[in-house]
């Protein structure tokens, strides 16, 4: 009586979202360091970078995203340290 | 004659013709260094993301200029040595951020014309 599980409803495996990096995906080739907004994007509620592993990007524009909050911070245009930033 | 792009930031407690006259005096100094102005933009009186020289607020200016790699030293000691200015970033202009600036510029003038447009129709 080897009568296998059936499920009542078939588990839906998550399906995995293929990650892609946002910039090569609409051709952005610089990353402004004066539209806060847009970078706040990429940061986490403390106003830390989330990672590559997190967000997709690609290495190259991973640096330029780094480099250009720096200087925002640097600005002023973002905190270096926040709290529910979102 | 590279290009560079300049923002700094001036203590809110100048009053507006204050901080438009630091801002002529950078420019002319820029000009007496031979540099052509590209564009300004003034984003007047904004919050600071954290305080600078206990100062929550500031009257921020972009300047985009290009000019010969000498002027910039002594350009930043004249920031340096000027009280007005609570901050300031100089940063040269690659072929991308040049496309930028200019795409950012057109931008800017539609929505000016779309607004006045539809200014002109109401």
């Amino acid at each position: 009586m080897s009568e296998e599980i059936r499920y009542l409803n078939p588990i839906d495996i998550e399906t995995k979202q293929e990650k892609y990096c946002r910039f090569k995906k609409h051709g952005i080739k610089y990353v402004d360091y004066k539209d806060a907004d847009f970078l706040l994007k990429l940061c986490n509620e403390q106003g830390k970078l989330l990672p590559r592993r997190i967000t997709g990007t690609s290495l190259k524009y991973q640096r330029k995203v780094a480099q250009a909050v720096k200087k925002a911070r640097h600005l002023a245009l973002m905190p270096y340290v926040a709290d529910m930033l979102k | 004659m590279n290009r560079y792009e300049t923002v700094f930031i001036m203590t809110p407690v100048l009053s507006e013709e204050q901080a438009a006259e630091t801002v002529d005096k950078f420019k002319k100094f820029l000009k007496g260094k031979g540099a052509k102005i590209k564009h300004e933009e003034n984003w007047g009186l904004r919050k600071l993301a954290y305080p600078i020289q206990k100062k929550t607020t500031g009257f921020y200016q972009l300047l985009e200029f290009e000019a010969p790699g000498e002027a910039i030293g002594p350009f930043e000691t004249e920031f340096r040595r000027d009280e007005r200015i609570l901050r300031f970033l100089t940063t040269a202009m690659d072929k991308y951020h040049v496309q930028y600036a200019e795409s950012r510029r057109n931008k800017a003038k539609d929505k000016k014309e779309k607004s006045s447009e539809a200014k002109a129709e109401a």
